[in-house]
């Protein structure tokens, strides 16, 4: 059988690359004209492709007319911007100084075993991209976590098996 | 005018200009380390900080405008203690091992903490980290980099490239490039103006000193060294001499008294490039004019910067670029066989150095088209403060030096050779030779100089008609050539986003990498501010005009080469050795393939 056949076959098929890139185009010629758009133009470019890689932050140097460095210079500036593929869900582990003394640490290691990947990296299944925070803002309750938006309070190592299991 | 009071004093400046220049013009010295005038603001350091009555906190005098009715105070108990302060703060992320480092006595961060009287580095930090990056000709130590951003300016604002920016954010803040990618994977251009600028051991070129003592120190070797125009009014700079002095004579014994077995002159073949270039102008001319097919305006190709960034950035307009390889390059070739016949030595045991006032010119040399056979025809670069430091390694009293000669027969040269070193000078030199071979008559300007393509501004141009050529040249009568001069890569793209649009009215360009040209090249001393440019500029026109041999093609030496060896300019020999053809790198490096 040809790897061809093994593709899903239905219509239900996402969105490839090149219409992927093909929006981002319409994007930049929207915004390009625009003082100041840089940013922007990254954040819907990262909504269609999910992350922005070497290869798309050329394109989007290229088409915006800046440097490369620049637009790189942004994307790491701001930790929304993703270089690397992000997982369906974002968990981030607070190490803020109240979350750090309460036991921070403990919930990073143990996440660490639990999902199988170090701090800053995304899971094999692509299920889960892990981080750490500075302050969430829980620090009376402290150690402190998020999981996409949703903030868990007074994490106790023990039970992060049972809360990721809600995903 | 504005007036305000700075340490008591009333003062009146013009308006628009910061405390920092204000006090500067009224003998005031704030000190100051990111500042670096008429280039860069960024108030990074803030180590300019002084009192103004009315503000809650020290203000950074290099950003803040000077207000009418202002009251300045520069120096209290609490600017200077803040500055201490701030200085060690930048101490504690910082190796602090001067002794070995090569900025060690001309690093403007050591010689701020003498000024500031620091004693003491009461903070130790964690250090942020320190990428180094080695590329053919430029190095990279990012631990020693105190993050002032001159480099960023230079790169995106005077240079055009933009390889260079802030990435990151916080303490993980460092000045790099894209994702981090080697510099050598990236459209730099190797113009080391970031090297100019770096105040501190970060940036600076790739050492070749050792390679070239090394082949001094081999007996098998036959040593051959080369000095561009533009080291002879500079490196005087770094020997102690005041900015403007013309050193030929001396520079040309301290090579020898260095050990090097043949004191040659790029100089030579800077004539030797204006009869190959204008050769070649010409006939690209008659052909264009002749209805034939002949890409025009033509651009010089003798600065290597420039050439790479054209590569990057418009790799479709290489046809417009003269063949002819930069001199140094051609002296290189010639030594390797023209010179290696008449001494009976073979190419491989000679090692032939160019000394540069250029980064771009190490890379250049590693360019497979720049070898033969895998044998490179120029073995080392060195830059111009390469070469200060070897004859200060070597203990040579330079000031005492006699005045010698170079070696022929790749030694003499002409005035138009030396005005290589500056901007417009290329161009000045070929008008000088085309000129009164189109017309037998000489260039009808005062001094032989093309005044309007003369001084530092960016785009300078010039043209003239022909009239009453002699006979081989009739096509072009009446004819009025139109040339322009560009100096920095920023001028560059002016005059290159006019041949993409179809809209370049001139015929031959001359570009050059450097602001100002060679004279403030990437690898001359530190620093080179607009002052020093400019004496650096009249001493090369100096030079020229204490010549009795003005024009290329009245040395006697390229009549006897082109008798003896290349035949005819543009021959079948000249393509093979002297000529040369170019990679369409792409901006980010791709190489594009046809
Ligand atoms: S960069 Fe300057 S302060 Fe830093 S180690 Fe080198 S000489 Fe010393
Ligand atoms: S060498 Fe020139 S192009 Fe390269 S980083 Fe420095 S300033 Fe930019
Ligand atoms: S590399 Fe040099 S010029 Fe660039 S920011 Fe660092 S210290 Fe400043
Ligand atoms: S330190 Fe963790 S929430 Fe503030
Ligand atoms: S000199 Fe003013 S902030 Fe650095």
């Amino acid at each position: 059988m040809s790897s061809e056949a093994l593709k899903c076959q239905c219509c239900c098929e996402e969105e490839n690359d090149q219409q992927k890139y093909d929006r981002i185009a319409e994007i930049i010629d929207k915004y390009k004209k625009r003082e100041g758009s840089l940013i922007q133009v990254l954040h819907l470019s990262q909504n269609i492709y999910g992350y922005l890689p070497l290869e798309l932050q050329k394109f989007i140097a290229d088409r915006m007319d800046k440097p490369l460095s620049e637009v790189s210079g942004v994307i790491t500036f701001y930790s929304f911007f993703a270089t690397q593929p992000r997982g369906k869900h974002t968990i981030r582990v607070c190490m803020g100084t109240a979350c750090y003394v309460r036991g921070g640490k403990k919930l990073v290691d143990r996440l660490e075993d639990i999902l199988g990947v170090p701090v800053g990296s995304t899971t094999e299944d692509k299920k889960y991209t892990f981080e750490v925070a500075r302050c969430i803002g829980a620090c009376g309750l402290a150690p402190a976590m998020m999981i996409d938006d949703v903030v868990f309070k007074q994490v106790n190592p023990d039970k992060l098996e049972s809360i990721l299991a809600k995903y | 005018m504005i007036n305000l009071t700075i340490n008591g004093k009333s003062v009146s400046v013009s308006e628009g200009l910061t405390i920092l220049e204000a006090a500067k013009q009224n003998n005031i010295y704030i000190p100051n380390l990111c500042y670096l005038e008429g280039v860069h603001k960024f108030g990074s350091c803030r180590l300019c900080v002084v009192e103004v009555e009315g503000a809650r906190t020290l203000q950074a005098s290099c950003m803040v405008p000077a207000r009418e009715g202002m009251v300045v105070r520069t120096n209290t108990e609490k600017t200077r203690k803040a500055r201490k302060t701030l200085y060690e703060l930048i101490l504690s992320d910082h190796p602090k091992d001067c002794l070995s480092c090569e900025r060690n006595q001309s690093c403007e961060l050591q010689e701020m903490g003498n000024t500031l009287g620091v004693t003491d580095a009461r903070y130790e930090g964690e250090k942020s980290k320190g990428r180094i990056d080695i590329s053919p000709s430029i190095s990279r130590d990012m631990s020693k980099c105190i993050l002032c951003r001159r480099c960023i300016t230079v790169c995106n604002q005077i240079q055009n490239v933009g390889v260079l920016n802030a990435q990151n954010r916080g303490f993980e803040t460092v000045v790099g490039t894209a994702m981090d990618l080697p510099i050598n994977t990236v459209n730099c251009a190797y113009c080391g103006q970031c090297t100019i600028v770096c105040p501190v051991g970060a940036l600076k070129e790739t050492d070749a000193i050792q390679d070239v003592w090394n082949a001094i120190n081999d007996k098998d070797k036959r040593v051959v060294v080369q000095v561009a125009p533009a080291i002879r009014v500079a490196i005087g700079e770094d020997l102690g001499y005041e900015p403007g002095n013309i050193v030929t004579g001396k520079l040309a014994t301290a090579l020898r008294e260095l050990g090097f077995d043949d004191v040659f002159d790029t100089n030579f073949t800077a004539d030797l490039t204006i009869i190959e270039e204008g050769t070649e102008f010409l006939t690209r001319v008659k052909e264009a004019l002749t209805g034939g097919q002949a890409t025009l305006p033509m651009i010089t190709s003798c600065s290597p910067g420039w050439i790479k960034y054209v590569e990057h950035s418009f790799p479709d307009k290489l046809d417009h670029l003269s063949t002819c390889k930069s001199p140094h390059a051609m002296l290189g070739a010639l030594a390797k066989s023209y010179y290696a016949e008449k001494v009976n030595v073979e190419p491989k045991d000679m090692y032939v150095v160019s000394v540069m006032p250029c980064t771009a010119k190490k890379f250049e040399v590693s360019r497979p088209e720049m070898q033969n056979d895998g044998v490179p025809k120029v073995d080392a670069v060195l830059t111009t403060r390469e070469l200060a430091k070897m004859i200060k390694e070597a203990g040579i009293d330079f000031r005492n030096l006699d005045d010698a000669p170079f070696d022929n027969p790749l030694g003499l040269s002409s005035g138009a050779a030396d005005i290589f070193g500056v901007t417009g000078g290329v161009m000045e030199a070929a008008l000088r030779t085309v000129y009164e071979l189109v017309t037998g008559r000489q260039l009808p300007f005062d001094k032989l100089h093309v005044t309007p393509i003369v001084g530092l501004q960016q785009v300078k141009e010039a043209e003239f008609t022909i009239e009453d050529p002699i006979e081989a040249y009739k096509f072009l009568d009446g004819v009025t050539v139109k040339v322009a001069v560009t100096s920095g890569l920023s001028g560059a793209k002016i005059l290159l986003d006019q041949i993409v649009k179809g809209e370049s009215p001139y015929h031959f360009i001359e570009v050059m990498g450097c602001p100002g040209g060679c004279i403030s090249g990437g690898g001359q001393p530190r620093p080179t501010t607009p002052e020093i440019r400019q004496k650096r500029l009249e001493a090369i026109y100096r030079e020229d005009e204490g010549k009795t041999l003005r024009k290329s093609h009245e040395n006697e030496y390229i009549t006897k080469l082109y008798k003896e060896f290349l035949i005819e300019p543009n021959g079948h020999k000249s393509h093979e050795l002297l000529h040369t053809h170019y990679t369409k790198r792409g901006k980010f490096n791709e190489y594009i393939t046809e």
